[in-house]
This record gives C-alpha cells, structure tokens and sequence, in this order.
C-alpha cells in the first residue's frame, strides 16, 4: 500500500505519451548539444578505464632508453616522457585508476552515506544529534585537508586497516586488473569515500525529514511494521533517487579528489599512471625546461572529464526543470545547483 | 539577533574540541609515528623511545592533549614536533604564514566577486543572446578545470612562449605595507588562479538568481515607472539577486582553504597551507591538530557571519 504512495519520478511526469523514444532522444540531443558532448566525454572515460589495455598502444610503464622525451609524433601521438614512457598509454590508463577511484569511493561512500542520513533523520532525538554533530565536525575540515589526513593515517604502511585488509581480504597485494599497487588504490578510494559519505548523510538527512512525515509512514508504523523495516521498505525507496543523483555528481568530485591528493605527493605512488601524479615532479619539470607534453596532456584529460560532467549535469537538470523545456543550447537556465559544480576541491 | 549569535558562537566551542580531538585520535592511532620517521631506518630502538620521552609522546593521553588545550586557551599552539621544534604561533605569525594564506584567501574572494558578478548580470539580462551562451560556456569551462593544471599552465607556458615566469617567492614575503607593488605581484597570479572556480560558480549563481528576480512584479514596476535599464537592474534587482550569493561565498571557504594548500605548493607560497601538508605527511600531529583547529574556526564563523549578512541584507529572515 505505501508503495503506491512513493513519489513517483520527475523523469516520468514530463514525458509526453505518444512520441516515440528514438525521435524524443534525438529532439533532446539537438536541444542540447553540450549535453551530448558531455555523455560522449563520459562514455569516452568509461570506454578508456574499462577497455585500457586494448587501446592504449604501449604499456604505459614500458621504460624505453631509445624514445626519452619525444615530442608527439605519429607513432606516440602524445610525445614520451623522462622514462620514454608513452603519454598517451599513461594517460588512457590514468583514466582506469581514476575510474576505478571514483566508483570504488563513490559506491563505499555512498551507501554509508545513505545508511547514516536514513538512520539519522527517521531516528531522530539522540542518535540524530550524535550523527549530525559528527557530521558538522568532519565538515568543518577543508576536504583536501581531511583527505590527506585520512589517507596519511588508514594508508600508513603499519596501519591496522591495511594490515587487516591484506590479511582479511581477498585484495591482491600486488597489481589487479593491470593496475598496481591496487591496495593503496583501494585505500585512496575509502578515504575519499569517508569523505563523501560524510556530506551526502547530511543531504540524505534533509530528504528523509520531509518524507517521514507521510501519512504512509503512520500506516506503516499503524499496521506494526518495525523502524527498520519502515527505513529499508518505506524511506529508502523514496529517497533512491536523490541517491542515484548524489552518485552522479560525486563522482566527479571523488576523480578530482584523487588527482589533487596525488598531485600533493599523498596519492597513488609513482610509478603508476595518475592523472594528478603525473603533473607533478619529473614531468612539471620537464615542462618547465619546454617538454610539454607529459604534464599536459593527464592535465587535460582530467579537465575534460570534469567538464563532460558538469555539461551532462547542466542538460539533465534543465531537461528535468519543466519549466526550462525548450530552451534553446544549455537551456535557460543553469540553476543554483551548478554554481557548486563538480569543485570541492 | 543578539542571543541568536550568542547561541551560535556556544556552539562553536564544541565542534572546536570535537575537530582537535579527533584530529589527535586520529594521529595517535597510526603506528609510524614521527619520532620513527625523523629517526630513518637506520635507528635503534633505543633512540627512539628517547627521542619519543623528549617529545613527551610516552606520556598518557589525556596528559598530552590536556596540555595542548590548555596552550590554545591562552593562545600558545605548542610547538611543532619535527626538526628545531618550532613553536606553531612563532612559525604563523612571525613567519608570516598567516599573513600570506590571509592575503591569499582576501584576494581570491575579491577577484572571485569582480569575474563572477558583472558576467553573471550582463549573461542574464541578455538571457538566450550568443554573448549568454558563451559567458555561460567560458564558466562551465572555468568550473571543470582544476586549480592545480591551470597554475601549471601558467607557469609552464609562461615560461615556454614568454619566457615569463610568476613571479614567486624567491625573494621571501615581502608585506603589502612595506611594498604594495612587489607584494601584488606576489598574489596576484596565485589569487587569480584560485578565483577562476569560484568567479565560474558565483557566475551562474547570480545568473540565475537574478533571472527569477527579472521577472518579480516589482521589477514590472520598476520598467513601468520609466526607469532606466541600468537603474532597474543594478539598483532594484542585483541588490535582491545577491542574497543566495552571499550563502555560496560563505560555503566556498572551507573549498578555498583548501585551494591554498594546493595553490600554495604550486607557487611555493610559504602559507599555513603547505605548512599544514608537511605536517600531515611527516605526522606532525601537533601542528596538524593546530591547523585544523584554526581552520574549522575559519570555517564556522564564516558561516555564522554569513547567516548573520542574511537577516542584514533580508529584513524578512528572523533568528529567534
């Protein structure tokens, strides 16, 4: 019965019955062709993480003596670095560290952020306080700041957390899926993850709130259904949405996370691909004596990654306002939402 | 009002010893600690249980952090734990470190107004215009591109095509009231670079905050009565337009206090932001617990003084 009662979402209210999907996706596209530039970019990124070692044209660890610090050239199209390592190998696999990161963080953070924001606004009273002034205090951190705490401290070669996830775990030690050091990976990821869930609990709270006070939830309780039930079966199913959203848009804040902590020297170590490492040390100083290209180019692939978000972001939010719908180029508006855009950091 | 500010203040007092505790739990729980890493590989485990009684690191907890607090109290952040055991007030304020991350967060909010506000108006009083839309793509670009790789690129392609560098903190810290000249030229490009993101955010914001004004009926009126465009838009609907940007500068402290650790580090500013990275990655925790206390200050009353800016510039908000 209370199912029947859930919002039902936005996406389905505004489509019009009878046009066929091909022609209302095409429409759309035309509509907003930032937005697509945005899905391509991001397609791309996924395309590139998941299917790595199929296009990247070298192994992006490959020292080559002969191929030090060449300019791009058709046969390594974005120049070698110090090592005579292939940019564009690094910078295609960069995208599978950074994916893996952002996923790993995002999915970690998120459903403990769900969890603490569900518990916390349907308990309220005291356990509502304890979370919430958790919350406040954690956020009260810089995040940058916070992370490199967090991972300086869980990612220490003694720590008890990675000592128990290389002895409880079933995690590889060394290199997975042709990433090495996947440890440490993992580790970055549940620091930015930490983070993560700290600030979507507090957004989770506020829906959960809102959504308590149906008269549904009284039904609910009326009939004898425990709190946690009425939490899994009742809220959770209300609030998946913003859930889903909340995911979207961090991801590209937890990708930008990870390059800023590695540019800083607290990320993923060196030798392995990072978009944020590889602007750093060797390659920034090669740049400055003219070599460019292995700086540049991570550095570039990072930003337009960021930018095919926020643009997919920008059209779903203004194909999602009805009162924006057919508006012309990035529609109308870009609402309150977009000026945080995808920049904690 | 006045209760209302007394009472948020209060409150600050516990999320302060909640940040500074935790920070400490959490340095106190990692097992590398600094007396091992200033040692390096090659020390006994003599030397370092003494290195460790005379950073006083042996003593209980409580003991430790009891004397920190009561340093803060009257305004001593005890001194650092690495190399010359510095004191942490003597490296923020005779070292000029404050000054510079102050200069540094001053300046970036100013130049972050000055690109944000007037794009965002003239975006939005010409909504749908192709000035809109590229006002509208320079920001989205602006917003995507980290802080890191545009100072980077400027410094890198500075030097390559102009054979221009920024200038940087070779010659030290040189304050704005010994030589205004050479002081801007210090902070100019670092503030700049850190603005760029936040000038791209508050653009939008005011775009769209003062498109839903525009079409307010006293806005009609104001068109009614004959006046001109410039008055009807600077004078009645900016004022109103820029409430909900004061709440999103307010949130971007804590996203700029992070910028300047990273900002800091590219233009080798000598600020509390790299101080506070060394710290973390050498497991200073004396200093990082410091820090963090003094930005989560930072923080929070930022935030007060915004909720405090919107009863000031919304007669209709009331604190009770």
């Amino acid at each position: 019965m209370a199912r029947e009662a859930a919002v039902p979402l936005e996406l389905e209210e505004i489509r019009p019955p009878s046009m066929p999907v091909l022609r209302r996706v095409l429409l759309l596209s035309r509509q907003h062709p930032l937005g697509v530039f945005g899905l391509v970019v991001v397609l791309g990124l996924f395309f590139c993480g998941i299917f790595a070692d199929v296009v990247a044209p070298y192994d992006p660890q490959a020292i080559d003596q002969d191929a030090i610090l060449e300019a791009p050239s058709p046969s390594h199209p974005f120049g070698t670095d110090r090592l005579g390592r292939d940019v564009l190998s690094r910078t295609i696999f960069g995208a599978r560290i950074s994916l893996m990161i952002g996923v790993v963080s995002v999915g970690f953070g998120i459903v403990i952020g769900t969890f603490l924001g569900v518990v916390s606004g349907y308990s309220g009273k005291l356990v509502d306080t304890i979370i919430q002034r958790f919350v406040d205090m954690i956020l009260a951190f810089p995040p940058v700041v916070l992370l490199l705490a967090i991972i300086t401290v869980i990612g220490d070669d003694d720590s008890a957390f990675r000592k128990f996830l290389s002895n409880n775990t079933p995690l590889p030690e060394g290199s997975f899926l042709g990433v090495p050091v996947f440890l440490d990976i993992f580790v970055i990821s549940v620091g930015i993850g930490i983070a993560i869930a700290v600030g979507s609990a507090r957004i989770i709270r506020g829906a959960v709130l809102s959504i308590k006070e149906n008269v549904y939830i009284d039904a609910a309780r009326t009939l004898g259904a425990s709190d946690a039930r009425i939490m899994a079966h009742h809220i959770f199913p209300n609030v998946a949405a913003l859930v889903v959203i909340l995911a979207s848009i961090t991801l590209p804040i937890a990708i930008l996370a990870e390059a800023a902590i590695s540019f800083l020297g607290v990320g993923v170590p060196a030798p392995t691909p990072s978009w944020g490492g590889d602007l750093t040390g060797r390659n920034y100083q090669a740049a400055l004596e003219g070599h460019w290209w292995p700086a540049f180019f991570p550095g570039a692939a990072l930003s337009l990654v960021v930018l095919g978000f926020n643009m997919l972001g920008d059209a779903f939010r203004d194909i999602s306002d009805p009162r924006l719908r057919g508006g012309p180029g990035l529609g109308p508006s870009s609402g309150p939402g977009g000026s945080r855009g995808s920049r904690g950091l | 009002m006045r209760t209302y500010i007394l009472r948020r203040v209060l409150l600050v007092v516990p999320i302060m010893l909640g940040v500074s505790f935790f920070t400490f739990l959490t340095f106190r729980i990692v097992p590398g600690d600094i007396a091992q890493l200033r040692c390096g590989i090659a020390c006994t485990p003599e030397t370092v249980t003494a290195l460790r009684h005379d950073m006083g690191l042996d003593r209980p907890w409580y003991e430790q952090y009891g004397d920190w607090l009561g340093g803060v109290v009257r305004g001593d952040f005890g001194r650092s734990l690495g190399e010359g055991r510095l004191p942490v007030t003597a490296e923020l304020i005779d070292h000029n470190r404050l000054a510079v991350t102050g200069q540094l967060l001053v300046m970036t909010i100013l130049f972050a107004l000055l690109l944000g506000i007037p794009p965002g108006v003239i975006s939005a009083i010409r909504p749908g215009t192709a000035l809109d839309f590229s006002l509208r793509l320079v920001s989205v670009v602006w917003l995507s591109v980290p802080s890191f790789y545009l100072g980077i690129l400027l410094i890198v392609f500075g030097v390559a095509w102009f054979g221009w560098a920024p200038p940087q903190f070779g010659t030290g810290y040189v304050s704005f009231f010994d030589d205004p000249w050479v002081n801007l030229q210090q902070f100019t490009f670092p503030s700049l670079i850190l603005a760029v993101g936040s000038s791209a955010g508050i653009m939008r914001l005011v775009r769209s905050s003062l498109l839903e004004v525009m079409r307010d009926d006293y806005i009609r009126t104001a068109w009614a009565k004959g006046l001109r465009e410039r008055t009807v838009v600077w004078r009645h609907a900016l004022k109103n337009a820029l409430i909900p940007a004061t709440t999103v500068i307010g949130l971007q402290v804590g996203a700029l206090l992070s910028g300047t650790v990273v900002v800091e580090s590219i233009f080798a500013l000598n600020g509390v932001g790299v101080y506070i990275l060394v710290a973390i990655v050498s497991r200073d925790f004396l200093v990082v617990q410091s820090l963090t206390l003094l930005f989560a200050a930072v923080y929070v009353f930022s935030n007060l003084a915004v909720d405090v800016a919107y009863a000031w510039l919304d007669p209709r908000i009331r604190y009770a």
